[in-house]
């Protein structure tokens, strides 16, 4: 089982998770879940009248809009990257905090390596499952590797031209 | 020019010191080269034939004296006393250790310089006008959006895994020296009816193996909306591009097949949705815009009698004003170019020597400023021509004052066969053999503006597809053939070059340009150019008379 690192209060730590992700070959299993986009859409319904928490894993080339009805029911989002090199849940990740307000989870999952960590926070994960068994610490240390940012983005960090008029 | 302030600066010793343990970690054994490749391609370093190269990032191809002697005592320390300058005004190691690597980083940052971005599939270094500021014809200074892209595109959280390497070129001239039109988005900066400053954005062009000249997806685009449209057509192309093909991941194959109408349909709605909030406050515009504010002009009569009497009495420094001294908007001065194409020099190669001398040029005659041109060249863009003289004779003992510019010699090549690991072929001595061929300045004068462009492969770096004449290397069964096209132009009149037809083998290829020369000297109508007549008289001519031999 991959650890899980957790960014909370600006702090990153180890944490157990709580959720068991359900491939779409898999039984269902007891407890909080993470499930892909079509069982979401087929079974999500049953999944939620039970009272669990319920997230959905999208790949890469799903993109958040088809969950904007959904995410006020949704735990976590979980996006994949196959590889690091693709970016496409970076779009993901930030629309879902920018344009979608989602206060949930998102985690990152697959292709995930530290040296990655001060994009995916920057779009707005707070969650992740490393590839590369980074511990927390080496997760916090890489996010925190710049000092200043130039651009808004879903974090909420003053960018350079704000610090500069501040 | 724009000074970095303390946050500027902590972003590249943040920078240098990631590195710095990323090497350290791949020294140690800790990572194996397939997981530092990403690693170091993150920081320009890459594993070529022969050595590592790093490519130092320019951007907007601006450097300061300090600057450009900090690259002169890098190349002279770590590597073997030179640089190449590169097409996207780039300058390149060829021969670097990885040990060095961290070090080299340090001492570029305590001059203000980096290798961000330089490699990988993120935002790479804008291309602007190397006459900006210095040339009457602009409309404003396009530092000013390259510098606000500089920072905007500098670890972006959301575009920094692309599909594929992404190139922005802006200019504010009706005369484009950026290529504009065969970038990833050409930018191109221009006046309302009512004063108004927008942009042109043009979308999708590009080489390779699929040029295209990019179409127009937006007449005109208020100046202080662009970060936000950037955005918008970024993340369309970061959703929608292709990941599954190298060759086909560049926003030009989305744009052609999409159309360029719905693409620019899908921009419009993503950039409706953005709103104003990406893009910059008035106020940082402003001081930007403040760093490129006028320089300290002396007011001069518009003639030099120092300047006049040197042209009449000095044949040579005549020929280099005639070729290599452009306009300036300020009466007195004039834009100096200097040649990196020596003949039989490789084009775009500066020893370290020479670029100490045009550093101690730019402080003592040029304001301090120097640019780097897409042609691999190199520009003091405000010289008093009472100091012309000078400035020349420093050149010339320099071995840089080739007075050929835009002329048949100044050829851009790719470092080709002989450093890269992707080239079918070499690229660097067909340009010196051609460029040896045509060693006679009176005739080359004769031929006018001819732009050769040689890539040593598909990947098209040295440009070939918009060369006047393009020559492009193949490999034949192990040996080096050379695929010639015509009438390509990377200016405002953009166009990809047609073949002319089989593939020659690497002894012939400076023949064929002469005979290409030839049937254009002899079918030329007054003022044409290689480029007009080309297009006046299509490939027919030119065609006979290379494979006359064959038939």
């Amino acid at each position: 089982m991959p650890t899980l690192i957790e960014l909370k209060d600006d702090v990153y730590r180890g944490a157990e998770d709580p959720f068991t992700h359900v491939a779409d070959d898999q039984d269902m299993a007891a407890g909080d879940v993470i499930v892909s986009l079509n069982r979401f859409q087929s079974e999500g319904e049953g999944l939620l009248s039970e009272g669990r928490r319920v997230g959905v894993r999208l790949k890469a080339e799903e993109e958040v809009e088809v969950l904007a009805y959904d995410l006020p029911r949704l735990a976590v989002v979980a996006l994949e990257f196959p590889k690091y090199r693709d970016g496409r849940a970076y779009t993901n990740a930030r629309l879902l905090r920018e344009r979608f307000r989602f206060k949930g989870e998102i985690r990152a999952v697959g292709d995930v390596l530290r040296e990655q960590a001060g994009f995916m926070v920057r779009v707005g994960f707070d969650a992740f499952e490393p590839a590369d068994d980074a511990s927390a610490n080496e997760w916090q240390a890489a996010a925190r590797r710049y000092r200043h940012v130039y651009q808004r983005s879903a974090d909420g960090r003053a960018p350079a031209f704000a610090e500069r008029e501040a | 020019m724009y000074q970095y302030d303390t946050i500027d600066k902590a972003m590249l010793a943040d920078r240098s010191s990631e590195f710095r343990g990323q090497v350290a970690r791949r020294l140690a054994g800790e990572l194996t080269e397939d997981q530092f490749k990403p690693l170091r391609l993150m920081n320009g370093l890459y594993l070529q034939l022969h050595a590592y190269m790093l490519r130092v990032a320019i951007p907007y191809g601006s450097l300061n004296p300090a600057q450009l002697r900090k690259l002169a005592w890098i190349g002279r320390t770590y590597d073997k006393g030179y640089g190449h300058f590169t097409t996207r005004t780039n300058l390149q190691f060829h021969w670097i250790k990885l040990a060095d690597t961290p070090d080299i980083l340090d001492h570029l940052a305590s001059v203000d310089m980096h290798a961000i971005q330089t490699s990988g599939n993120c935002i790479r270094n804008t291309t602007t006008d190397p006459y900006a500021g210095a040339t009457a014809e602009e409309v404003d200074d396009p530092r000013v959006w390259a510098e606000a892209i500089r920072q905007w595109s500098t670890f972006h959280p959301e575009f920094s895994f692309l599909p594929r390497k992404f190139k922005i070129a802006i200019t504010a001239a009706p005369k484009d020296r950026t290529a504009a039109r065969v970038h990833d988005i050409g930018l191109v900066l221009k006046r309302a009816r009512d004063g108004a400053l927008g942009f042109e954005v043009i979308v999708g062009g590009g080489m390779g193996r699929t040029p295209y000249v990019g179409p127009t997806i937006r007449e005109f685009l208020p100046v202080n909306r662009l970060l936000s449209y950037l955005e918008a057509i970024l993340r369309v192309y970061n959703r929608h591009g292709r990941r599954d093909n190298i060759y086909k991941a560049r926003i030009k194959i989305l744009v052609a097949a999409l159309g360029k109408d719905e693409f620019a349909k899908q921009v419009e709605a993503e950039w409706a949705k953005i709103g104003e909030g990406s893009d910059l406050p008035d106020t940082e515009l402003a001081r930007i815009r403040g760093a490129f504010a006028a320089t300290n002009f002396e007011v001069l009569p518009a003639q030099s009698e120092a300047f006049e009497a040197a042209k009449a009495s000095t044949p040579a420094f005549a020929r280099f004003v005639r070729n290599n001294v452009k306009p300036h908007k300020k009466p007195g001065y004039g834009i100096v170019e200097v040649s990196l194409k020596g003949i039989g020099d490789t084009p775009g190669d500066a020893t370290s020597e020479q670029m100490d001398v045009v550093a101690d040029l730019a402080e003592q005659y040029g304001l301090g400023d120097i640019r780097v041109t897409h042609e691999q060249n190199l520009v003091l863009p405000h010289v008093k021509l009472d100091d012309v003289p000078a400035v020349w004779a420093a050149l010339a003992e320099a071995g840089i004052a080739t007075p050929n510019i835009n002329l048949v010699s100044d050829i851009i090549a790719c470092p080709g066969l002989d450093y890269c690991a992707l080239a079918n072929a070499r690229a660097i001595p067909i340009a010196q053999h051609i460029a040896e061929k045509f060693r006679d300045q009176d005739r080359a004068e004769k031929i006018g503006e001819l732009k050769i462009k040689i890539s040593g492969c598909i990947n098209a770096c040295g440009h070939h597809h918009v060369g006047h004449i393009g020559i492009l290397g193949v490999d034949k069964k192990g040996e080096e053939f050379y695929q010639l096209t015509l009438g390509g132009s990377g200016a405002e009149d953009a166009s990809v070059g047609s073949m002319l037809g089989p593939a020659l083998p690497y002894d012939k290829v400076a023949d064929a340009v002469d005979t290409l020369v030839d049937v254009y000297l002899r079918e030329r109508q007054d003022g044409e150019r290689f480029l007009d007549t080309f297009r006046r008289t299509g490939v027919t001519p030119f065609k006979e008379a290379v494979y006359a031999d064959a038939h």
